[in-house]
């Protein structure tokens, strides 16, 4: 089944480093002592506490339900006592504390009653599996953790015929959704299928990158008694995983810039995130745990652990053997994207797909040499930036034509930053870009907000001061009528002209 | 770093590549042609090799220590010797070494230090110094000699290369003229050049590099496997050079094909000069030349026609230094009209339509 490829543009070849986990069958992480589950593990509002201090909760018990129309609910990942529910540092790069549900473990690890699992999910109406996802918490696994249920509604706002499957895990050296595939293949399938039922979607299309032969010889067994799944071997070319460039690389459809796939009748969901799908609609269990690659030359034993959602990063790095030497760098994700970590002490949450401990002799990280206009970083971005002319014009300060050039489209993929014989720190530059023309274009907003309320306030003064010399005229018969009328129709004017 | 203290943020991985290990590959990929032609060249040519990229090097160290910048990071990235590299290549190999000093002169801190160092100077210093080097001085500029093999019958001993070299006892009797030179001359004196091409080296000779020209440009097998090898470490791509010699030929095949009397042809014009040398390490300068891939292009076709043109209607028999400057006062002007279009977008910035879902 050769299928036919469309061409994308850029994309680096940095050195996999897959080898270290990628043959290792995923082992589960013994039950840490305590856990902490954040109240926002994904994007929107955060979830709402249902739970009280010194409460027993039991296994796949919601403890926090949906807080907002994007959201998603929390449940407990093992039977136990809540012992806190207070401020812990959060698995972000800003080191800031969230709300988080603390959770010692009982050892029992006894089920809550679950939701009966839906017998026919092919014959089911749609909003059933959307309510079942939506209960279940279920997000985008591979780090985007935007609320899967939410995603689902596409289907019944635009016509959606195509449903992507992303199994390209792009990143180096992470490989918990290579070991998913190979290891749940099955689920992965049944899990796209269901997808695609409650999205009214005809077509499957699993893309996986070509350098995990087992996992697209594995769902290729397991999709064949389906015409409709179709898996593609797409080529490694990092940022496959980036839905809008493997959706552009299997049918050939581009988004327009600042759209969502589905204008394009297309919806991409990681086939960890599928997996997810069908535990929560064939099983009835929620989110409660997730695959997590522990990897990185300093971490003795590299594995994928399969880890209670809130458990310390801490607790998987023992696990895997603690520390061979000091790591440089403490990584959330993968090293082309990830974030760094503040600490050992953060939970992992639903979006958690690597921890790597990387020595500094891994980075290649030198010190910043003069750009030398190589064009690399020009024929490594994938979504056709000229990275060398951005950042010289943020370099000095005119992030307005920054802006004009594109500085918004850049997707914080990194390529240009990893492709850069300079070593420039090309990623920082826009980030730095894009959060100083959010602010000003906040500011822009609030100015004008301000701008018209002082505008408003003024017409307001204004025409109480010609209500009231009107009332004066009127009181003196000596003023002249045609005064007052004139004044009157000027306050009438004046608010009308009001916004 | 404020709160929080993580450090660095992504990317966590680099490539292992570096300004010095480009610069060092290209200085890798020059080698054989430059060992073969000191060697065709005697010692003169060591001699004025050897001062010129000295003189490169200590000027590169002097602008720097001016500007009160670290001296050896920068000296030790091989971007000032690849440059004096490159412009002894250009030089006739038997030129008084002052040409090597001056050409120093010329390229480091005028053409590039003055426009701020590494990375920010508009034209390829380099061509710079050359170009200085040809008006100031045409006489010197083109005494050209026929090849001296080391250790043959006839070529100069070190003394006598020291000699001509520091001394400026330049033999009357060694001076050839270079194939691009000899064909213009004679048709200055209304010989055709169908009648002056037959008494050029032959293909062979001009493949080899057994002609008179410039220090580092006469061997053409050579100067192209460099080429090549530089584009299998993906240091250059095709575009410049493709376009450069394409343009070259076809404009020379063209006018040749039209006017054979007046017009020497596309595979004589390739092959003579510093076509081939500077099709792969000279317009190729990362710092000079655009930066996308069709500008590149553009770029490369640019100086192709450029060389032609002025190979064949100007005064000079040789237009490679002129086009390729020329064409790099208009890279900036190229790279804004080069960009690739952006993801998602028309070529003009806009979102793409919508288009419905079939």
């Amino acid at each position: 089944m050769i299928r036919h490829l469309f061409p994308v543009r850029g994309g680096v070849h940095p050195a996999y480093h897959k080898d270290p986990t990628s043959e290792k069958a995923v082992v589960p992480l013994p039950m840490p002592g305590m856990l902490f589950v954040p109240l926002q593990q994904h994007v929107g509002q955060a979830a709402e506490v249902l739970v009280s201090i010194d409460e027993r909760v039991r296994k796949g018990q919601m403890i926090a339900r949906c807080g907002g129309a994007i959201s998603a609910p929390q449940h407990a990942p093992t039977s136990g006592r809540i012992r806190d529910i207070s401020e812990v540092t959060a698995p972000h790069a800003s080191g800031l504390a969230q709300t988080t549900i603390v959770l010692e473990p009982d050892g029992a690890d006894e089920w809550a009653d679950l939701p009966e699992p839906i017998e026919d999910p092919f014959a089911a109406d749609p909003q059933v599996i959307r309510e079942r996802v939506a209960w279940a918490g279920v997000v985008g696994m591979g780090g985007a953790v935007f609320p899967a249920a939410v995603k689902l509604d596409l289907g019944t706002r635009y016509k959606i015929d195509t449903l992507v499957i992303n199994g390209a895990e792009c990143e180096p050296y992470v490989t918990c959704d290579d070991r998913t595939m190979r290891e749940h293949p099955q689920e992965v399938i049944d899990g796209a299928r269901i997808i695609a039922r409650a999205l009214g979607a005809t077509r499957i299309v699993v893309g996986v990158e070509r350098n995990k032969p087992q996992a697209i010889e594995a769902l290729t067994r397991a999709a064949s008694p389906h015409p409709d799944v179709e898996v593609v071997g797409v080529p490694a070319q990092y940022p496959m995983g980036y839905a809008h460039e493997l959706i552009l690389a299997t049918t050939g459809r581009e988004t327009p810039a600042g759209k969502r796939t589905a204008e394009v009748g297309v919806v991409a969901y990681n086939c960890s995130t599928a997996k997810a799908v069908d535990q929560a609609v064939r099983l009835g269990r929620p989110v409660i745990t997730r695959v997590v690659t522990v990897s990185g030359g300093a971490i003795r034993e590299p594995k994928n652990v399969e880890c209670p959602i809130g458990a310390r990063v801490g607790d998987l790095v023992a696990f895997c053997g603690g520390f061979r030497s000091h790591p440089a760098h403490l990584v959330n994700g993968g090293p082309m994207m990830g974030q760094p970590l503040p600490n050992l002490e953060v939970p992992v949450v639903k979006g958690t797909a690597g921890i790597l401990a990387l020595l500094g002799s891994e980075t290649n990280a030198r010190p910043e040499e003069p750009c030398i206009r190589c064009g690399s970083c020009v024929g490594a971005c994938p979504v056709g930036l000229v990275p060398v002319e951005m950042a010289a014009l943020i370099r000095r300060d005119d992030l307005k034509t920054a802006g004009r050039l594109g500085v918004g489209d850049c997707i914080g993929c990194g390529s240009c930053a990893w492709v850069c014989p300079s070593h420039i720190p090309l990623v920082q530059y826009f980030n730095y870009a894009n959060g100083m023309l959010w602010n000003q274009e906040q500011q822009a907003r609030k100015n004008a907000r301000v701008k018209a309320l002082a505008e408003a306030h003024a017409l307001r003064v204004e025409k109480a001061a010609a209500a009231k010399r009107a009332a004066q005229s009127a009181r003196k018969p000596a003023a002249s009528p045609a005064a007052s009328e004139e004044t009157g129709r000027k306050a009438a004017a004046t608010e009308e002209a009001r916004p | 770093m404020s709160m929080g203290a993580v450090g660095p943020s992504a990317p966590f991985t680099h490539t292992p590549n570096s300004v010095q290990a480009t610069m060092l590959t290209v200085l890798v990929a020059l080698a054989p042609a430059t060992l073969f032609n000191l060697y065709l060249f005697g010692w003169p040519a060591i001699l004025l090799f050897t001062v010129t990229v000295a003189s490169c090097a200590a000027a590169e160290a002097i602008s720097l220590g001016l500007a009160d910048r670290p001296v050896w990071p920068r000296l030790s990235d091989g971007s000032a010797i690849l440059t004096g590299w490159l412009l002894a290549m250009s030089l006739p190999p038997w030129a008084p070494w002052w040409t090597g000093v001056l050409g120093a002169v010329f390229a480091i801190p005028l053409a590039k230090h003055a426009f701020g160092g590494l990375g920010q100077n508009l034209f390829n210093p380099a061509m710079v110094a050359r170009v200085a080097l040809l008006v100031s001085f045409p006489v010197v500029m083109t005494a050209w000699v026929a090849p001296h093999p080391l250790f043959a019958a006839g070529s100069p001993s070190l003394a006598e290369g020291w000699a001509i070299t520091f001394g400026g006892q330049m033999p009357d009797a060694v001076t050839a003229a270079s194939a691009l030179g000899f064909v213009k001359t004679e048709l200055s004196r209304g010989i055709p050049v169908a009648q002056s091409l037959p008494q050029v080296p032959d293909l062979m000779d001009m493949a080899l590099g057994l002609r008179a020209g410039s220090l580092g440009e006469t061997s053409l097998v050579l100067i192209l496997a460099g080429g090549l090898f530089l584009m299998a470490r993906r240091i250059i791509s095709w575009h410049i050079p493709v376009g450069m010699l394409g343009a070259l030929f076809v404009m020379a095949t063209l006018f040749h094909a039209l006017d054979p009397d007046r017009f020497a042809g596309g595979l004589f014009h390739i092959t003579s000069g510093a076509a081939v040398l500077g099709a792969f390490f000279i317009a190729t300068d990362y710092v000079t030349s655009p930066v996308s891939k069709a500008g590149q292009l553009a770029f490369g076709i640019g100086v192709g026609v450029l060389t032609w043109v002025i190979r064949t209607f100007a005064g000079y028999p040789e237009g490679v230094a002129f086009a390729v400057l020329l064409m790099n006062s208009l890279t900036p002007i190229i790279d804004q009209y080069s960009r690739p279009r952006r993801f998602g977008r028309t070529r003009q910035g806009e979102p793409l339509a919508q288009k419905a879902a079939r």
